[in-house]
């Protein structure tokens, strides 16, 4: 991670380079000539990273993309928990229906119901999924809010603007659901337990 | 094995449509004597109050997070030896590994069945009833 440190350290090797090049003068050797077009390449690097970094618009990042993200995000969550809802109302109401139909056609009553009650549970990791996008979103707003305050001149007022990233988080995770393939499956959950008797 | 569904159930999730999808899971497997909370905190002072039979809880929730949960209701004299199962989308070794440690009769994962919560149970309070 970058710190405040790495920032000083840039502009004092920008000074050395500045001063190694205003040293060089009188007839030069070829070592030295390679060395000066190395030093020359190496300041011009270092101007054109400042002013890409002065480019970024971190308060667009701040103030508008990352909370329009966030705003999105939670649309999504606030949606699909109505539409949950919605899907268990009918749910109900079908249950209901149960004792007013014939034993077979109950039976597959129940059985449909519960898979859509399984089905619902989705709701639920989502919206943790997504308590782990905006958490990421917010450590990408302070990595960019480090980045300026390392390299740019007035990117520490903004650094210290921010909220830290945790601070901002709706939910607090232990470690959230895994992705498909590396969470671990109820089978091997039920190993690891028995292990413990 | 039969379950003994006349059980006092406490189902704790902060999400109210996880509790909705719970309860009425329970429901198809008849029971009928389901209480709620939506975090550590207040299952926990309904569980002082109560006689329940079993606990059902979410792991991530503020300010008590289920894992706090069981290892109160583990320190308590009155309630350390209700069955407690955990239903959490954490399914990583160290976190079943806490949970266990910790006290919880089983551990189930979310996205989860009908037919592993019903094994679950049936598991747990047979233990308790044997």
């Amino acid at each position: 991670m970058s710190t405040p440190e790495d920032g000083v350290q840039a502009a004092r090797i920008e000074a050395v380079v500045r001063t190694v090049l205003a040293s060089l003068d009188g007839d030069l050797t070829s070592k030295e000539m390679v060395m000066l077009g190395e030093l020359e390449e190496l300041g011009r690097t270092i101007r054109r990273a400042k002013s890409e970094i002065a480019a970024l618009r971190v308060d667009d990042i701040k103030d508008s993309h990352i909370p329009n993200a966030t705003d999105e995000l939670d649309a999504i969550v606030a949606h699909t928990a109505a539409a949950t809802n919605e899907i268990l109302d009918c749910c109900e109401v079908l249950e209901v229906m149960q004792p007013r139909v014939g034993e077979t056609e109950a039976e597959l009553l129940r059985q449909v119901t519960t898979r859509v009650y399984e089905a619902c549970s989705f709701q639920d990791i989502t919206g943790q999924r997504i308590a782990k996008v905006v958490s990421a979103l917010h450590a990408i707003e302070r990595r960019v809010s480090l980045v300026l305050e390392t390299f740019a001149a007035d990117g520490g007022r903004l650094a210290d603007e921010m909220a830290p990233a945790d601070a901002v988080l709706p939910v607090v995770l232990e470690n959230g659901p895994q992705l498909p393939g590396v969470a671990m499956p109820q089978a091997e959950i039920d190993r690891l337990l028995a292990s413990f008797d | 094995m039969a379950l003994d569904t006349r059980t006092n159930v406490l189902i704790v999730d902060d999400y109210k449509t996880m509790l909705r999808i719970i309860r009425n899971l329970l429901k198809q497997l008849e029971f009928d004597n389901v209480e709620e909370a939506t975090d550590g905190q207040e299952a926990l002072a309904k569980l002082r109050q109560g006689n329940f039979g079993l606990v059902i809880s979410d792991w991530n929730m503020q300010p008590m997070t289920g894992l706090d949960l069981l290892r109160h209701v583990r320190a308590d004299p009155r309630l350390k030896d209700t069955p407690f199962i955990m239903i959490t989308a954490e399914s990583k070794t160290e976190n079943v590994v806490a949970a266990k440690q910790a006290g919880v009769s089983n551990y189930i994962v979310k996205p989860f069945n009908a037919e592993t919560l019903r094994e679950k149970i049936e598991k747990v309070l047979g233990h308790v009833n044997a």
